[in-house]
């Protein structure tokens, strides 16, 4: 063993309690910050989990995200157009069959088309506002929220054709309508068709659950008097994080409006990261506070142990070995306190992962806590530890260092 | 032949508010083989004189050669390997590490210097105690010994790296007479056998006129 990484451990081995209070004190804040970073991130990736599950990865609609260049503008140089309307709202993506079989030949992933429209859903007196959603039901429930989520019926009653309608179970229930009821619904344009309850859906998502109805194409078309229109194109992608690759090569070719989900959700999506930073400042201040531990530790040592300084200096060691020898002894504190602090992370983050809850407002489902295991956190808090007990050892380390041998010698004889 | 060590006008002046002077003008060379003594009444500044030589304090004016080289260009990690190498200290209290034995505080300069393999610094640790009559303490802690013991276990430590230079502050003085008796006769011997020289600070004007040389200090000067 290298000789003063011997001296470090008899120093530290011989002030086992100060030493093992120090030690404790970076375990405690590893472990804490470890499973502190599991819970977060754990709740986190929950979060974007059920984000991304819920909405389409890129949302294609008939939008432009720049206002059409209007002839007068081109004609007049001072002309400025503002607040401008198209006559009628009966927007929607023009030639929908090449833009889909274009989508079809390189999308990694899944997509479906569907005609949206604003309308009234009746039954018997009452009426709710609904989005009336035309979808096609042989491609919808590779992009649907809905699919597996069916209290009654199922999705694929939508596809044996007919007029049937699938609502959600809030919508139903505030309609007072039931399974097999019929229903009528009101378009915009003020054409009526009734349709059949074929199914019931519970998403969990309030304005899903009470203000989605979902019909064939077909029958959105008619309803719409839009013959062969479609308005929205939904994707889900093999691989969440290329949503905004996709959107933007979408939006280039096709000329409509593109948006990732992560365009979608900026603003959730900054709440994470300063949630983060938050994370991470605790991290940080309890690390500060663990290394005032490992400071107070090495400064002890070194007043202590000024007469051994002496002696070595006057032996022959020079300062930097002195310096060495005390940031060693906050390091191999710092080292220990993260071994243990992994190995109390990892327990927590165990016992936490085995918490089970129920949902209050709910009261059926039974829920663990997200957790995340990731060795980043591990590597991350170590790493954290590791530097404050380098700077915490350093500090009295240099002042160890400079002691003049002869003044000590001189004051014991 | 050019004397082991040698100063001209060696000063150290201590820089109070009122500087004290510990060591004034002192020009002296001590060659190879020597064994000298250096008396003074208490306070007369040998101490302070013995830092000096042993590269732990610099000088304020003055130069001082050590085998040959100046010390005045050298920086703190040289100094440090030159004390490693070149000197050997023994001071009036034993000044041994506590929580090694007596065997690995004499193998600790041959570990820093690191000429030697360990089991050769172990061998030789352990030959250096036995002649100075410590073979059967070799794995006790300095709390263990007594003072007699511990002086001689730090001769052997200022032996270990073989320097031609030992530099003793009043070995003797905390030790009864019998030990002190003992561990002068090691130092004589060093010199004569051993071909060390050997400046040691006494009180003591029975041994220091037994030595080669005296080097009478009074208020930091040769008097
Ligand atoms: N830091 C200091 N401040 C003031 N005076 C000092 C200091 N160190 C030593 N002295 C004085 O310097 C003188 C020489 O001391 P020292 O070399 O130890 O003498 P000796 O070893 O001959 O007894 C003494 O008078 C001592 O009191
Ligand atoms: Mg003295």
């Amino acid at each position: 063993m290298p000789l003063i990484f011997d001296i470090a451990l008899t120093h530290i081995a011989g002030r086992g309690r100060q030493t093992l209070v120090a030690v404790i004190g970076v375990a405690v804040g590893v472990g804490f910050s470890i499973a502190m970073a599991a819970l977060m991130q754990g709740g986190q990736d929950d979060f974007v989990r059920q984000l991304v599950d819920t909405m389409p990865h890129v949302d294609i609609t008939d939008e432009q995200r720049t206002a059409r260049r209007q002839p007068a503008e081109d004609a007049f140089a001072t002309v400025a157009i503002s607040g401008l309307r198209p006559r009628d709202d009966r927007r929607g993506i023009i030639n929908p069959t090449a833009a889909t079989s274009w989508l079809e030949s390189w999308i990694p992933g899944r997509f479906a088309a569907s005609l949206k429209t604003q309308g009234v859903i009746r039954f018997s007196s009452r009426e709710v506002g609904a989005a009336i959603i035309g979808i096609e039901p042989e491609r919808e429930p590779g992009v649907s929220p809905i699919v597996g989520n069916f209290v009654e019926g199922s999705f694929s009653a939508l596809a044996a054709g007919g007029n049937n309608v699938l609502i959600g179970d809030t919508m139903a229930s505030r309609l007072g309508a039931g399974f097999g009821d019929t229903i009528t619904a009101v378009s915009a344009e003020g054409l009526t068709r009734n349709f059949k309850i074929a199914g019931l859906f519970h998403t969990g998502t309030t304005a899903r659950d009470e203000g989605e109805a979902y019909v064939l194409l077909k029958n959105a078309q008619i309803l719409s008097a839009r013959p062969n229109a479609i308005n929205d194109i939904r994707i889900k992608l093999d691989d969440p994080d290329r949503a905004p690759a996709v959107a933007q090569r979408a939006e280039a070719e096709l000329g409509y409006k593109a948006v990732a989900w992560q365009e979608a959700n900026e603003s959730i999506l900054e709440a994470l990261v300063v949630r983060n930073v938050i994370m991470y400042t605790v991290v940080g201040a309890i690390m500060l506070v663990a290394g005032f531990g490992i400071y107070n530790i090495i400064s002890t040592i070194t007043h202590e142990k000024a007469r051994d300084i002496a002696i070595m200096k006057s032996l022959g060691f020079p300062e930097s070995d002195m310096r060495r020898l005390f940031l060693l002894e906050g390091v191999a504190i710092g080292a220990a306190g993260s071994v243990l602090g992994g190995l109390l992370g990892v327990s927590m983050t165990y016992a936490l992962s085995l918490v089970r809850f129920e949902i209050a407002a709910t009261g059926q489902e039974m829920t663990r806590l997200p957790i995340a295991w990731s060795l980043t956190h591990y590597v991350i808090a170590s790493a954290f530890a590791l530097g404050s007990a380098a700077v915490a050892g350093y500090l009295p380390a240099r002042r160890a260092a400079r002691l003049n041998p002869v003044e000590i010698i001189r004051g014991a004889s | 032949m050019s004397a082991l060590i040698e100063t001209r006008q060696l000063t150290r002046v201590l820089p109070e508010t009122v500087p004290v002077t510990l060591v004034k003008d002192i020009t002296l060379a001590i060659d190879e083989r020597e064994f000298v003594a250096v008396t003074g009444p208490s306070g007369s500044g040998k101490s302070s004189l013995l830092y000096l030589l042993g590269l732990l304090d610099r000088p304020t004016a003055g130069t001082l050669t050590i085998g040959g080289r100046d010390a005045e260009p050298m920086n703190e990690r040289e100094r440090a390997r030159t004390r490693l190498s070149m000197l050997g200290f023994v001071f009036q209290f034993h000044f041994l590490l506590p929580e090694f034995t007596a065997r690995e505080n004499v193998e600790i300069p041959m570990r820093k210097l690191g000429r030697l393999a360990r089991p050769q610094m172990r061998e030789r640790a352990g030959e250096l105690l036995s002649s100075l009559g410590l073979g059967e303490h070799l794995d006790k802690r300095p709390d263990q010994l007594s003072g007699g013991q511990r002086q001689r276990v730090a001769v052997a430590r200022s032996l270990a790296n073989d320097p031609p230079l030992i530099l003793a502050d009043e070995p003797t003085g905390s030790l009864d007479s019998k030990s002190s008796e003992q561990v002068f006769a090691i130092l004589e011997n060093l010199v004569r056998e051993g071909g060390k020289t050997v400046v040691a600070v006494t009180h003591d004007l029975d041994m220091a006129a037994r030595m080669d040389r005296r080097i009478h200090i009074v208020d930091g000067k040769i008097g």
